[in-house]
């Protein structure tokens, strides 16, 4: 689907934000991207607005731009990741950033160097953004407080995974026109999940009606907080909703801890069609990834109609380049 | 050689002292407290005039210190932390096992009290691991460790292991007249926890250690206390459902006492989002707990179910804390933030008054490990901490007698310090901050 100005013009105008039309704002406040806690919903529809515009870019024959020519991304990553990794680098390439990937196995971490050290020498060679992914929830935070250059999150423990929240919402908006008023059921591994806290902010920044549901053993004391309603029940949550989200369990360390076993788990949590045919007749499906089929979702419901899990992973793209590029004019601002 | 502290306000809870009294010492112990003692006549009297304003109260004992020394002397030295001592106005501290070797045997009792006499400030007070090595397994040979000057016996860093273990240990140490000094954890709820278990953990994404994982464990040692007759101490308590546990062991005439550190009756988890986000000088062992629970230790430090203000001085190299959050060791320093501290949280504010505050600092802690001190009774040593209540002070780590700088109150402007730490008679500390009159 090519978004054509007219369509991205009408989804902003129904992007949420308060109260309706609020102020508009042009540019992002801080240096880094280190979470969706730190933007306002002004700053969060001029990043979906932005990315409208990537997205363009992105169905072009030539699909490359020199908007960030002369900059250098470091992609720091210390954890496996295909997809993230992937694209935040097809991005930056599509904005002609020289990039640069550090993955854990090949740098000096394994060499027992600090991350602090890491980083100091990389920031040696005078890089604009460093990209980081950790399995350490803080780690962004730790590095933006040491590095001149902009650090963008890609998913820092289970703290934050904002530019995935970003991208889930940006696919929301494309199909319901807004966030406003959704319902908006996220279900699977609240605890220890960082889209889980990156998506419950984004999403009540904007004005979603927001359920969360998991095992109570997998609840975060404290997320009604948040302003999200929360269920152990997924039927509840999935009743009359717009949106369903499903977060994917850690197949390595949850059997046994926090459920009794992964057939229990599907039967009392898993998505499927019968579950499905309870939210509203245009609900959408999304996951993530990497999905466990037939843990947390039936593949029957993965595979179906109202499944966008693959549009999320090409909106991925458009709204990294869009925070690569607000973040990069940032800096030389 | 005599010296004479003149015109101070005295507080000493223990004779029910409080009001404008000289102090006189003699050989290093105190010879006589009253009014108006003469200065003249006697050309051998040294005179100190105590500066207006000023308060002279009876040495104050940090019972639960971390000197980290043998093993961890990048951190602490016992001489850099007896340093520490003195400089934050405590004439004595206890030190806990978690050494390298453990002090699990009279060798490293004796070694750590020979390094302390040559660094000649505080006295040091060796505390014993409860078990060899701490592994919860085997008692420690509890009476040669006693004879070689240990006064309390503990696992700190960790729990006393089991429920047996923890019962033999209180047993066998009535027969010695020590306290075990329990650090109140579940293990097994605590897991790999790195902050309080609640909404700002939640929101941050740290692996949370619950309030019961500390209540469980105190709650099981006041039985053990019960059923043993020994004497149990809850080190570093941190939430409220361990200070209920504790109301309830004392109403039913069980011995069991506790400390909390300054950072738990100051701080709350608030502190790990803002201003500073993930800031490891805020990771500690107990961590930082909900506003409730800082709240219920004021609560208890005002209507006496807390015995004791404890700083559990933890130095840890910068090195060390300059790493992710889930990778920094827990613990910080408190030595020479902790007087300050209550000074300008608990006594200014008309929260506690000062003979509750010196109670708790000195009266209590002396009184519960066994030690002299704590007091200015004639032959007792004349430790004596002098505080000048109304003094400004900016906390600076950079200028901390300790060799690690861990703390989360950097730069804190406070109202209170220490004006004079005097050891044994002789004047160990003297703030320049402070102005003294020479004759």
């Amino acid at each position: 689907m090519k978004a054509t100005s007219a369509t991205a013009t009408a989804a902003r105008s129904r992007a949420g934000g308060p109260p309706s039309d609020g102020p508009k704002t042009t540019r992002l406040r801080g240096k880094d991207l280190l979470g969706i806690s730190q933007l306002s919903p002004e700053e969060i529809v001029l990043i979906l607005d932005t990315a409208d515009a990537m997205k363009e870019i992105g169905a072009r024959p030539i699909k490359k731009v020199p908007t960030l020519r002369g900059k250098t991304v470091v992609n720091l990553f210390f954890e496996p990741s295909t997809r993230t990794r992937t694209s935040f680098e097809i991005a930056e390439k599509r904005l002609s950033a020289d990039t640069l990937n550090i993955a854990s196995a090949t740098s000096s971490v394994v060499k027992g160097e600090t991350l602090a050290d890491t980083a100091l020498n990389i920031m040696a060679m005078a890089p604009d953004l460093i990209v980081l992914r950790h399995a350490a929830s803080g780690a962004a935070d730790f590095l933006a407080r040491i590095c001149r250059a902009g650090i963008i999150n890609a998913g820092d423990g289970a703290h934050e995974h904002p530019t995935q929240a970003l991208l889930d919402a940006f696919t929301i908006r494309e199909h319901k026109g807004g966030l406003s008023r959704l319902k908006v059921a996220i279900v699977g591994d609240l605890l220890h999940s960082r889209v889980l806290r990156s998506n419950v902010q984004l999403l009540t920044k904007l004005g979603a009606d927001v359920w969360v549901c998991g095992p109570p053993t997998m609840m975060p004391p404290g997320i009604e907080r948040l302003g999200v309603t929360k269920t152990t029940s997924i039927d509840a949550a999935v009743e009359g909703a717009d949106v369903i989200m499903m977060l994917r369990i850690q197949l390595e360390r949850m059997e046994g801890a926090f459920f009794p076993s992964f057939r229990e788990y599907f039967a009392v949590f898993g998505l499927t069609p019968d579950r499905v045919a309870r939210a509203q007749p245009d609900v959408i499906i999304m996951h993530p990834g990497p999905m466990n089929r037939g843990v947390e979702i039936a593949s029957e419901v993965a595979d179906g109609p109202y499944s966008v899990i693959l549009e999320q992973v090409t909106n991925g793209v458009a709204v990294r380049m869009a925070v690569l590029y607000l973040l990069a004019g940032g800096i030389e601002a | 050689m005599r010296r004479l502290l003149k015109g101070g306000r005295v507080i000493d809870p223990a004779q029910a002292l409080d009001g404008a009294f000289d102090v006189l010492i003699e050989d290093g112990r105190i010879a006589q407290v009253a009014r108006d003692l003469p200065v003249n006549g006697r050309s051998d009297l040294e005179v100190i005039d105590v500066p207006a304003g000023c308060v002279v109260a009876p040495g104050f004992v940090d019972m639960h210190v971390h000197l980290r020394e043998p093993g961890f002397e990048h951190k602490e030295t016992i001489a850099t932390g007896a340093a520490a001592a003195v400089g934050g106005g405590f004439t004595a501290v206890a030190c806990m096992p978690n050494t390298n070797p453990i002090n699990d045997n009279a060798t490293v009792t004796k070694f750590i009290i020979e390094k302390a006499a040559q660094a000649n400030l505080a006295r040091v007070y060796p505390i014993a691991a409860v078990s060899i090595e701490s592994r919860g397994e085997q008692l420690s040979e509890i009476g040669e460790l006693r004879a070689a000057g240990c006064v309390a016996l503990s696992d700190d860093g960790r729990p006393v292991a089991t429920a047996q273990l923890m019962r033999r240990a209180l047993e066998y140490a009535t027969m010695f007249g020590m306290p075990v000094i329990d650090h109140c954890e579940d293990r097994s709820l605590a897991g790999d926890g790195v902050a309080h278990e609640g909404y700002q953990a939640s929101l941050l994404g740290l692996r949370g250690i619950p309030a019961a994982a500390e209540e469980i464990m105190v709650e099981r040692d006041v039985v053990l206390a019960g059923l043993t007759g020994g004497a149990f101490h809850v080190a570093h308590m941190s939430v409220r459902g361990s200070l209920r546990a504790v109301r309830d062991g004392k109403a039913r005439g069980i011995t069991v006492t506790c400390e909390v550190a300054p950072h738990h009756f100051i701080l709350d988890d608030e502190r790990l989002a803002s201003p500073v986000s993930y800031d490891t000088n805020c990771k500690m062992n107990p961590p930082l707990r909900e506003a409730a629970d800082r709240d219920a230790m004021l609560q208890g430090l005002r209507d006496g179910s807390i015995d004791a203000i404890a700083t559990d001085h933890a130095p840890h190299h910068y090195d060390e804390k300059k790493v992710e959050f889930d990778r920094a060791p827990f613990g910080i320093v408190g030595l020479e933030t902790a007087v300050s501290l209550c000074l300008d949280r608990l006594v200014r504010t008309g929260f506690i008054s000062l003979k509750r505050l010196v109670e708790l600092l000195s009266t209590n802690p002396a009184r519960i490990l066994g030690v002299p001190g704590g007091s200015l009774t004639p032959g007792g040593p004349a430790d004596i901490t002098i505080i000048a209540p109304h003094l400004p002070v900016t906390i600076d780590a950079a200028r901390f007698r300790s060799r690690s700088r861990n703390t989360p109150f950097d730069g804190w402007r406070l109202m209170g310090g220490v004006a004079a730490t005097i050891v044994g008679g002789a004047t160990k500390f003297r703030n320049p901050q402070v102005a003294w009159s020479t004759r």
